[in-house]
């Protein structure tokens, strides 16, 4: 197991790397010129290669890369901004800010966002899903069915502000939707974000649903889920020991994609509540041709994804024995 | 028509010894072509001790009957009419409650493909150890002792270590000893076997046969055997019953159907089987034709469409009117039982040598 670790996690590495090089490649291949938005209304070609100068922009490509490189290992002394220590992304083209701690002050919010939702989902989902399964064919399954069909058809912009119109600005039930930092006061941490929650695991949890009735009822016709029942194992007992267990691969797959890409941001949930995350960072980024900030963002996300599907992997050698020897 | 089809499966009195008794069972199925009768108007008994062996096609209702005794069909898609009696307990009515404490307990049943029949989630020993905690609500720690007794009763070395193992660590023939151990861990009165050699090699084949003999012996066992190899029930069984398109066709004591079977079907399984004992260069005859759909089975005998002996029957009784199989000794066929012993002896054993 430990050598499995190991050799996921430098695998994951080299990803990263190749990752890093195909951005910075794509980004010099982009008919834009960041140093042209920081020029301003008084710009000359001496301005501007002052400009390039400063970021390094006049440097040659794999030269900017090594330094790049350097940077996010060691850290860095040089930037006139001031001391940038390791994992150094280098100073934002637009703000000015150091990105790796505008990301760490962003990634809270992302953070809270994304668990939070992916517990309801996950538990709602999957709920729903066996009840179903397990009144299957039943209206109640008919109903949880076609329910999460037409919810899985709607989206976060759609929803988001329909559920803020409904439940924010017409009756004043809930709060307007805003990151309150969780240490300082876990109440109005959890007042804040409840909307973005409901909603995005209203969109997510149908999805979830569909999946464990279908997995689950798969599973339940397996032939040794029938040896157990020839044993005389109750339904229940059936159903939750040797079906679900079963039915988990499927969804465990899917939510290690899920919370991977959430982790890197929730771009439309974030914007649709004005909640500042990675999410509205990775926008920024593009839009102001902000290389270190595309960078930095570009490599969390990446990161967050290729993390889950490690521990996806590791979930499947507990769910499934034959997976631990091979 | 309809009358006719009734008469058929006419229902013969259950037998008062018989531990476990069928009469005139049957059980549809519900699917998006139409009803497929799997089973129509079978009755067979059991005593204590004996074996049954049950041979047929694919497709002939073999596993679907038993699977109904004990209640492993679909609820939601299968309808049975008819009576299941279980040492004077009628099945087909029973609770799923009452079912779950006879299930692995007074009877249990072993599955063709130890490999996916077995929980690859689970240790074989806890698989085992389950069905024993459950039914006679012995401690974990007393049912998995159990479980080593019992895989080592079925001839696993080193029980106490393998019990750890996990179903895909045992070979094929070592899975379906820990399936047997499994369905014997109660002493059930009543083992149904479906097909529990056929994924196996013939060499670990009569070593499971060699086994379930020995263990039907110590345990007193019932056994119903389902099969589609007339060679492994000569060895196993002591009565047959040969079904086909959800019927049974003919029925007797393996020596009674072996050198003397009496139905056209029969004859045709006989023939398509090859033996080591007999003229090498006569060709195998298969029967001609192809099981009936039993979304829509053919009137009157089942088997008249792919007979070659209706011409002996004369007019349209094999067509219209379905034959009756008698208790006891029997064989559910229009021909005289003098035409059924003339053909037998003249056309038929010769080409079986």
């Amino acid at each position: 197991m430990l050598r499995f670790l190991v050799r996921r996690f430098l695998g994951a590495v080299v990803i990263l790397f190749l990752l890093s090089i195909v951005t910075f490649l794509l980004f010099f291949g982009m008919p834009r010129d960041p140093a042209l938005l920081m020029c301003g209304k008084t710009c000359n070609p001496q301005s501007l290669a002052n400009i390039h100068h400063v970021l390094g922009l006049d440097k040659s490509i794999p030269e900017q890369y090594g330094i790049f490189l350097h940077n996010l290992v060691f850290g860095s002394n040089q930037f006139a901004q001031g001391p940038c220590p390791a994992p150094c992304f280098g100073y934002s083209y637009h703000t000015n800010d150091q990105v790796w701690a505008t990301m760490m002050d962003r990634l809270p919010t992302t953070l809270s966002l994304t668990l939070g939702a992916a517990v309801v989902f996950l538990i709602v989902g999957l709920g729903t899903g066996m009840v179903a399964a397990w009144r299957r064919g039943t209206l109640l399954d008919k109903t949880v069915t076609a329910g999460s069909m037409v919810i899985s058809s709607l989206q976060i912009y759609f929803l988001g502000p329909l559920a803020l119109a409904a439940l924010v600005y017409q009756s004043h039930i809930f709060s307007k939707p805003a990151y309150n930092d969780f240490t300082a006061n876990p109440i109005t941490w959890f007042s804040g974000l409840i909307i973005p929650w409901v909603v995005l695991s209203t969109i997510f949890a149908s999805q979830y649903t569909r999946m464990a009735r279908s997995s689950m009822i798969e599973q339940l016709q397996e032939e040794h889920v029938r040896t157990a029942r020839a044993k005389g194992m109750s339904r229940k007992y059936v159903f939750f020991r040797y079906a679900w267990r079963g039915s988990l691969i499927p969804i465990v797959t899917i939510f290690g994609i899920d919370l991977g890409s959430l982790l890197g941001g929730a771009i439309i949930t974030e914007f649709t509540f004005g909640l500042p995350g990675l999410g509205m960072l990775a926008v920024q980024s593009v839009q102001f041709s902000d290389l270190p900030l595309l960078l930095g963002v570009m490599l969390f996300s990446a990161a967050m994804i290729l993390l889950c599907n490690i521990v996806v992997d590791a979930c499947y050698a507990f769910i499934d024995p034959r997976v631990r020897l091979s | 028509m309809t009358t006719l089809t009734k008469e058929a499966g006419a229902p013969v009195p259950a037998d008062a010894d018989a531990f476990l008794s069928v009469r005139d069972l049957h059980v549809s199925f519900k699917t998006e072509d139409g009803i497929v009768k799997a089973v129509d108007g079978l009755s067979f008994d059991l005593e204590r001790g004996r074996t049954l062996g049950i041979v047929g096609e694919s497709g002939s209702g073999k596993s679907v009957t038993n699977l109904t005794i004990l209640g492993l069909h679909n609820p939601l898609f299968t309808t049975i009419e008819g009576e299941i009696l279980l040492e004077g307990q009628e099945l087909t009515t029973a609770k799923e409650s009452e079912l779950e404490k006879l299930r692995g307990n007074k009877a249990a049943m072993i599955f063709q493909d130890p490999l996916t029949a077995l929980s690859p989630y689970y240790t074989v020993g806890r698989q085992i150890a389950e069905p024993f905690m459950k039914h006679t609500g012995a401690s974990k720690k007393a049912a998995w002792e159990r479980a080593v007794e019992m895989l080592g009763k079925v001839g696993i070395p080193n029980p106490k270590e393998r019990a750890k193992d996990y179903p895909h660590q045992f070979s094929g023939g070592m899975r379906q000893r820990a399936m047997i151990a499994m369905a014997l861990v109660c002493d059930p009165d009543l083992l149904i076997a479906d097909e529990p050699t056929t994924a196996l090699d013939v060499t670990v084949q009569a070593q499971i046969l060699d086994l379930l003999k020995d263990l039907q012996q110590e345990f007193g066992s019932a056994i119903i055997f389902i099969t589609h190899d007339l060679g492994v029930i000569a060895d196993m069984a002591d009565d047959i019953m040969v079904m086909y398109a959800g019927g049974a066709v003919e029925r007797g004591t393996v020596s009674e159907v072996m050198r003397a079977p009496q139905h056209p079907y029969t004859w045709g399984l006989l023939n398509s089987m090859p033996r080591l004992d007999s003229d090498l260069s006569a060709p195998l005859t298969p029967i001609p034709g192809a099981p009936p759909s039993l979304l829509n089975p053919p009137t009157g005998c089942r088997f008249h469409p792919r007979c070659t002996f209706q011409d002996r029957v004369g007019g349209t009784l094999c067509v219209n009117e379905r034959p009756l199989l008698a208790p006891d000794r029997a064989s559910a066929c229009h021909l005289t039982a003098e035409q059924k012993r003339t053909i037998f002896i003249e056309e038929i054993k010769p080409r079986l040598g």
